[in-house]
């Protein structure tokens, strides 16, 4: 492992990231604010959603307008089974994982024969269409959403999810693990197809990639991570319901995204962090916090563009000057 | 399932398909020549609906308060164009989305606030409130009729301004080739707020002739916003006659679909369950249609030449 990174400003800043989750549930009791534990396991969530999106629209260049839709997913799979007494992550989750691979991969089929606006736009649609359906069924709660009774059982000793910290450090291990695998992920030939296909996807087809089931293969695989994240959700909310996929956090996750840094590995999680704890903040001031909010996701677009990592990454020498 | 019920439901729809044009016709044409993507657009509805009732109630009159909305609704595209959405041109199509994004909360928050959750809304005068009876015995709404006439009208001015002007001509040709316009030496500028403040009046036209039905609330812009994308989606993106005959298709599947499905499930499966399955696939329809549409042609019913 190089650790010549950790001295540069993005290697500090992002190492105060992990540690910051890392050591949350004993920060938070010290400072006297011990829903701040609960508010990181949330932002740990939502990251790991915003990890999937940064895969496909970071580096894949594909906006996707719907992508709170597979968070939504995830989280009924394990609301529908436990609304019918199955309790068993060994079929929740498996089945979450499945159903957002599954619908992953007809959206995404459908979309991706298209391009730029409209791409955006069939993306949002298809999520509303979901939104729609999960309103429209009364069986499993319309509007109101479903409560679940027991979260996921894994039938192992001493592993609990009602547990507190387990929940907390279960959800910090999976969004670990989904930054690994984005790191490994776009560094491997995979990646480089997809990344080479944003870049110009005409060429690729001229030097004879196929880039259509490269970047399905992606958004397949980004739906995966984002159910893994409704399903996450469900337990730690111990609730789902239509909301969690409705078109305003779809957007809320690109604006996530954009915040962090676009295109980096780490910058969902940065993006993530500063955004709920600004609209906790805000929303602690105001009811009206989307007032300020609004503006200021303007003025970011506007002015700030490449997020914090691309504002830190400024202060490091190019590798030309390092030589 | 009775013929008169079949074609009070058709007019319903029609008449959504009337609103739907009304805001697409306008987004398909700032997509089509600026290449931005407005999320802003079913803000732009909302502005209509909100300004008119408060006209109308000052006034004291329903004509006079509508038309008055008008001016005041290219004064607020014109400003938003002026202010932020200008900017946005020359950038990705990302920036645009969340930069438009950023505008929905805010005028969503600033409306909730200045006119609180239960919103506003416009009575009608009493010489609109009947129904009129057409042969066969079916009765409509005469306000409803009102809307789809007035909407046929405006749409049959933004074709004749369209096809027939030569300001129309330059529209057509932004949206086919507007690097091609620019270069033969038109004010691509002017154009561009032109066609903006076009779109704007032409949404709050919308937003205002449907508020008497529908009443006026924050975040009333959203829902038609996404049901305009889709039909923008299906006609072809920059084409106004697609926006047209998508719009009314998409209004008509959606409420006969609303109406009819259950009946229809009903024929096929038992009660519970038809009951379960109807609102569910209703609500599905357009996006399926949506769906088919787009897997035999990818660019839309009528994309424009040489996009």
């Amino acid at each position: 492992m190089n650790l010549e990174i950790l001295k540069t400003p993005r290697g500090i800043y992002n190492s105060l990231l992990i540690l910051l989750c890392i050591f949350m549930p004993w920060i938070a009791p010290a400072i006297g604010q011990d829903f701040f534990t609960d508010v990181f396991g949330r932002i740990m969530i939502v990251a790991i959603a915003a990890i999937s999106l940064n895969l496909i629209m970071g580096f894949g260049g594909m906006i996707s307008f719907g992508h709170a839709v597979f968070v939504g997913i995830g989280g009924y799979a394990v609301g529908i089974f436990a609304s019918h007494g199955i309790e068993s992550a060994y079929i929740q989750w498996p089945v979450g994982l499945l159903m957002s691979g599954l619908f992953a991969l007809i959206i995404g089929a459908i979309s991706l024969r298209t391009r730029g606006v409209y791409f955006i736009m069939i993306t949002l649609a298809f999520a509303q269409m979901i939104y729609f359906l999960s309103v429209s069924i009364e069986k499993y709660g319309s509007d109101d959403g479903l409560t679940i009774d027991a979260r996921s059982d894994f039938g192992i000793p001493f592993y609990d999810l009602n547990d507190a910290l387990t929940m907390y450090f279960t959800v910090f291990v999976l969004m670990v693990a989904c930054l690994l695998i984005t790191r490994k992920m776009v560094n491997s030939r995979f990646g480089r197809v997809i990344r080479a296909a944003k870049s110009n996807d005409e060429r690729m087809h001229t030097i004879g990639y196929p880039t259509y089931g490269y970047k399905l293969t992606a958004f397949v695989i980004a739906g995966m991570m984002c159910g893994l994240s409704g399903l996450l959700s469900a337990n730690f909310e111990d609730f789902v319901s239509p909301d969690m996929m409705f078109w305003t956090f779809s957007g809320e996750l690109i604006f996530i995204v954009v915040l962090g840094g676009m295109g980096t590995i780490m910058g969902p999680l940065g993006g993530a962090i500063i955004f709920l704890l600004l609209s906790e903040v805000l929303s602690n001031i105001t009811n009206s916090w989307h007032l300020i909010f609004g503006p200021f996701l303007i003025l970011v677009v506007l002015f700030a563009r490449g997020g914090v990592e691309g504002f830190l990454a400024k202060f490091e020498k190019s590798p030309e000057a390092k030589s | 399932m009775n013929y008169t019920l079949l074609a009070e439901q058709f007019f319903n729809g029609f008449q959504l398909g009337i609103i739907l044009f009304l805001v697409a016709a306008g987004l398909t044409l700032i997509f089509g020549i600026m290449d931005l993507v407005n999320l802003a657009h079913g803000t732009l509805y909302m502005f209509g609906a909100f300004f008119a009732s408060t006209l109308v109630a000052v006034t004291d009159s329903l004509v006079l308060g509508m038309i008055l909305a008008l001016p005041v609704m290219l004064a607020a595209g014109l400003l938003l164009e002026f202010s932020i959405l200008r900017t946005l041109y020359e950038r990705n199509h990302l920036d645009q989305v969340l930069a438009t994004f950023g505008l929905i909360l805010f005028f969503n928050e600033l409306f909730l606030i200045v006119w609180g959750p239960e919103g506003t809304g416009i009575n009608l005068p009493p010489y609109l409130t009947g129904t009129i009876t057409l042969p066969g015995g079916i009765t409509v709404p005469e306000y409803r009729m009102v809307i789809i006439a007035s909407g046929l009208l405006v749409a049959l001015l933004l074709y004749v301004l369209v096809s027939k002007t030569r300001v129309g001509m330059l529209i057509r040709a932004g949206a086919s080739n507007r690097e091609m316009v620019g270069a033969l030496g038109i004010n691509i500028k002017l154009l561009f707020t032109l066609v903006f403040g076009l779109g704007a009046v032409l949404a709050g036209f919308a937003g205002m002739i449907i508020t008497p039905i529908t009443q006026a609330d924050s975040g009333m812009g959203e829902s038609i916003l996404i049901l305009a994308f889709v039909v923008i989606v299906i006609g072809g993106i920059g084409s106004i006659k697609g926006a047209f005959i998508a719009a009314i298709l998409t209004g008509l599947i959606d409420t006969m679909g609303r109406s009819f499905i259950d009946v229809a499930l009903l024929q096929i499966m038992d009660t519970v369950a038809a009951e379960t399955a109807g609102p569910a696939i209703s609500s599905m329809m357009i996006y399926i249609l949506m769906a088919i549409i787009l897997a035999i042609k990818p660019s839309g019913l009528f994309p424009p030449k040489g996009a």
